[in-house]
């Protein structure tokens, strides 16, 4: 079985994989990193977006060796020293953006790669985005409004108030 | 009000652990020694299973073992929860339900056969080389072929004429003769879209064998992993309860569809015993689609009489409700119980006969999804009501509310067995109507059409019946279990307490809501309260989580529980004050003596529960922990008044939601964020309905929309933002007034959609649209409604 080298929140990673291995199943299984959830098998639902080299991708369209030497950030990645959330998490957590919470990991990530590139989304903008992104409990109402806040928190502006 | 008290918008204590990965769903946790499980599934919808050679399969590179039907043929079928007789007193037809097919296949994904392998991809590829004889066999994979003369039979002589049940509910000749009396009858045929629930995590399921105490442990992603205790361990396995421990951890959503006992728990289970090693089995989505039991698919026809003042006079219905191929647990009691006792909704109708047919196809097994038989009973009523005003020359909402039961009429006895005991519809009308600016629609609609758009709105007032269910009430209607709730306060010695409850959160936040309760009830802050759920080993026993059961339920049983707390420890705190316990009141975690400056705080009373070095051991024993179980007196009856407004582009017949308007009574609110995001997922599902979602099978019994490619799911930018809101009144038979907030949304939104769709349309002549109302439909209708023949 071949090895794949990558970093992983910061870290170097390495393992052995089938040449089928999916990054998503990589990060699973081998990695211990289960916080990437597997919600499909037809990349649509998005429960397994993580960074990879910066940008947001589903690692269930990746195989684990395409991503040998790539700098990978998972949920886990986003507050590592403890209790500091990131500010996206942070503004989930505000604003009621999770239930069941197994979605929310790829929203999370999804979320902060939508603000990098557009850093003041407007409403549209952000349900849009989200076009990768299923959720079945929020009705995503509360999902937009975290993003919008948590874009606002990114900005360096306090949340606009309810 | 406390900050962390009943009513406040408390931030969810179980977040932070969702947020940052931390989550434990069952695919997450893993044993030592564990294997794979891969279930081979029928790719056809019926066939005779000729025989089936494993040889290879067993000898492939990894392969612990494969088994088929018949190694399990020792071992019970999968059990249905609930006995719903025939009109002539007859039980209904109850075929059985092997975990593994044995001798035939009566659906596209039933289980014939599993392989444990040393992984995942090892037991898949092995799979490929069982080899599995079918002669297939001719299929219904819809009600009306299944019902039609010489239909192909899903279950043989089990269940002649493919039907389960003939059920009637109500006298028809009584109704008929209302109908005599009738200035108007209305008549309406609908078909409630059949929908897959999907959960977004999939379900899974690890079996684990002890060989040194012969104990067994399932983890599963269940809404109540008492029920699958009870269901697997005593039916199916055959493991007492001392024996068998089910936990489910995080489960990423249920909607109904992880209530059920499936299969899969049993084979892993049973399978882990055999192969003496853990068992791991995780759906693929596409499994899901093919093994989840999917919800409503029900055809209906309904009359309603009116006198010529335009009140409701009598009602009858006649449904065709969908079993699938099997029952599942609670699947008979969907289309009966569920359903046909809402068919007052918020209505004076003093006549009502409904009569049920339960059929068996060659599909996945139906049972409750988010409402369950509420929102096929809210759409026909809502679409009936809202065709008789149009036939009648009516206002939709004159019409309803000169058909409400008043405010003032509570307790109020419906002619379909349920008496409910609250509500106030004109209130909840009269509110939505405001936020929805019902009275300034006609120039939205006029400066819609002057963009090329027709602009239409819809209404629902509506009513459900949930906090399932008073056992007796439920046991003299066929259901095999009581379906009370229990709850355990444990008071740690510094004052901290740990709840544990039978109910199962999977989304709905009860590891804030109940430690709101606490919290308020005891006067502690929020963070030294735990809830835990979800593991029989800990929690005494529960019924889980449905039927927006939890806090109306589960949430008395720990109020209960609570309250013989405070008894004790009022006692102790009289010892202590050397008081009478008469006089001791306890307030904001505070025990004192009236009239005196004597107090002790809850933290002293309970170390001295656990330090009882002066204590009063000749009237109370030490410690600090109690139990109470909570058997509701009655249903729940949240009710209110959905409005929806859409745009509809005639030339594409695309349909934008432009404003959804929920105001509903769900009771007291514990925690408004909460409920306000529960309303909002319902009605997600429900907009999801009327629009975008259908399971669909073609005649050879295909699944034709099995992945997200195929299924429609919502996404975000199919929604607006939604206006929801509530307008309370208390319910009337449980200390905390509170109804249930979990299916309200699902429940009352699909006929406003559509009939604001029907209302968009209506200049053109049309009058009908199924759900889901796809494009598609709407711009052939309007092609159909333009010919100058269809536009009356």
């Amino acid at each position: 079985m071949p090895t794949v080298s990558m970093t992983v929140n910061g870290k170097q990673m390495s393992g052995d994989v089938e040449s089928r291995t999916l990054l998503a199943q990589f990060i699973r299984e081998t990695l211990d990193l289960t916080g990437t959830h597997i919600g499909c098998d037809t990349s649509q639902c998005g429960a397994c977006v993580v960074h990879v080299n910066g940008d947001s991708v589903k690692s269930c369209t990746m195989l684990a060796l395409e991503a040998d030497g790539a700098d990978v950030t998972t949920i886990e990645g986003l507050a590592q020293d403890g209790d500091d959330l990131h500010p996206m998490q942070e503004a989930f957590r505000d604003n009621h953006g999770l239930q069941c919470g197994f979605c929310t990991p790829g929203m999370v990530m999804s979320a902060i790669d939508l603000v990098k590139t557009n850093p003041n989304p407007s409403e549209h903008e952000i349900r849009e985005w989200l076009e990768g992104n299923i959720c079945r409990c929020t009705g995503y109402h509360n999902i937009v409004k975290s993003i919008a806040a948590g874009a606002a928190a990114m900005r360096g502006e306090k949340a606009a108030a309810e | 009000m406390s900050a962390t008290g009943i009513g406040a918008a408390v931030k969810r204590k179980e977040d932070f652990r969702f947020l940052t990965g931390r989550g434990n769903y069952t695919d997450d946790i893993n044993q030592p020694g564990q294997t794979y499980a891969y279930i081979l599934r029928s790719p056809h919808a019926h066939a005779k299973i000729n025989g089936i050679n494993t040889d290879a399969a067993k000898a492939a590179k990894g392969v612990l073992a494969v088994f088929t039907g018949e190694d399990m043929a020792g071992v019970g079928g999968i059990p249905c929860g609930w006995g719903v007789n025939n009109k002539d007193g007859s039980p209904m037809n109850e075929p059985p339900h092997p975990a593994l097919a044995i001798g035939k296949v009566r659906h596209v994904g039933d289980q014939v056969a599993v392989v444990v392998a040393e992984s995942y991809a090892k037991a898949k590829d092995a799979a490929e080389l069982i080899e599995v004889d079918y002669t297939e066999l001719p299929a219904v994979a819809h009600m009306e072929a299944a019902l039609a003369a010489g239909a192909p039979l899903v279950h043989d002589d089990a269940a002649p004429g493919n039907l389960c049940y003939d059920w009637e509910l109500g006298d028809e000749a009584e109704v008929d003769a209302e109908f005599k009396n009738a200035a108007h009858v209305v008549s309406i045929d609908l078909t409630n879209n059949r929908l897959v629930p999907n959960a977004m995590e999939p379900r899974a399921a690890i079996g684990d064998y002890n060989k040194g105490t012969g104990e067994y442990t399932l983890y599963t992603t269940s809404q109540n992993p008492h029920v699958i205790r009870l269901l697997m361990g005593a039916f199916v396995l055959q493991i007492p309860e001392h024996k068998l421990r089910v936990v489910a951890p995080d489960v990423g959503g249920g909607f109904g569809s992880k209530i059920y006992h499936y299969a899969e728990e049993a084979i892993v289970t049973w399978a882990a015993g055999k192969v003496r090693r853990p068992i791991k089995w995780v759906a693929e989505r596409s499994e899901s689609f093919l093994s989840d039991a999917h919800g409503r698919d029900h055809i209906s026809h309904a009359d309603l009489a009116i006198d010529a003042d335009g009140k409701f006079l009598g009602l009858k219905v006649y449904t065709k409700a969908n079993m699938g191929a099997y029952l599942s647990t609670f699947s008979t009691c969907v289309p009966t119980y569920l359903y046909a006792t809402l068919l007052a909704g918020v209505y004076t109708t003093p006549k009502i006969y409904a009569n049920v047919k339960a059929i068996f196809t060659n599909t996945v097994p139906v049972d409750a999804y988010r409402g369950a038989g509420r929102p096929e009973a809210t759409y026909l009523l809502e679409r009936l009501v809202s065709k008789a005003a149009r036939q009648l020359g009516m206002d939709q909402v004159d019409i309803r509310r000169k058909n409400f039961i008043p405010a003032d009429a509570f307790p109020y006895q419906t002619p379909v067995a349920l008496q409910y005991d609250s509500g106030d519809y004109e209130a909840t009308l009269k509110k939505a109507m405001e936020l929805a600016d019902w009275n300034g629609f006609p120039a939205r609609k006029a400066e819609a059409a002057g963009r090329g758009k027709l602009r239409g709105i819809g209404i629902s007032t509506y009513l459900e019946a949930c906090g399932i269910a008073p056992s007796a009430v439920v046991g003299s209607l066929g259901a095999r279990a009581g379906l009370f709730e229990s709850a355990n306060v444990r008071v740690h010695p510094t004052g901290s307490v740990t709840i544990y409850t039978g109910s199962h959160s999977h989304g709905q936040g009860h590891e804030t809501t109940f430690a709101q309760l606490v919290s308020e009830t005891l006067g502690i802050p929020i963070d030294n309260v735990t809830i835990d759920h979800g593991d029989t080993n800990r929690i005494a026993f529960g019924m889980g989580t449905y039927g927006s059961r939890s806090l109306a339920v589960g949430g008395e049983a720990i109020m209960k529980a609570l309250g013989k707390v405070v008894d004790k420890a009022s006692k102790i705190a009289a010892h202590l004050m050397e008081a009478s316990p008469e006089d001791v009141e306890f307030k904001d975690g505070k025990f004192t003596v009236a009239g005196t400056d004597k107090e002790v705080d809850f933290g002293t009373v309970a170390l001295t529960a656990y330090v009882p070095h002066n204590y009063p051991h000749e009237t109370l024993e030490p410690g600090l922990e109690e139990n109470a179980f909570y058997d509701p007196m009655n249903f729940t009856y949240p009710g209110g008044c959905h409005i929806c407004e859409v745009e509809i582009d005639p030339d594409t017949g695309v349909t934008q939601v432009i404003n959804m308007t929920a105001v509903d009574d769900v009771g007291r609110v514990i925690n408004p964020m909460i409920v306000e995001g529960q309303i909002h997922g319902g009605l997600a599902q429900g907009i999801g309905q009327a629009l975008l979602e259908s399971c669909e099978y073609d005649e050879s019994g295909q699944l034709i929309s099995g992945s997200y490619m195929d299924y429609c799911m919502p996404r975000a930018d199919n929604f607006p933002g939604f206006q929801a809101t509530t307008e309370s009144t208390l319910c009337a038979h449980n200390s905390l007034g509170v109804k249930g907030c979990g299916e309200v949304g699902a429940i009352g939104s699909p006929p406003a959609v559509i009939n604001a769709v029907l209302d968009a349309l209506a200049d053109l002549g049309v009058e009908d649209i199924s759900m889901p109302a796809t494009p598609q439909k709407i711009w052939q209708a309007i092609q159909s409604a333009s010919v100058p023949a269809a536009a009356e």
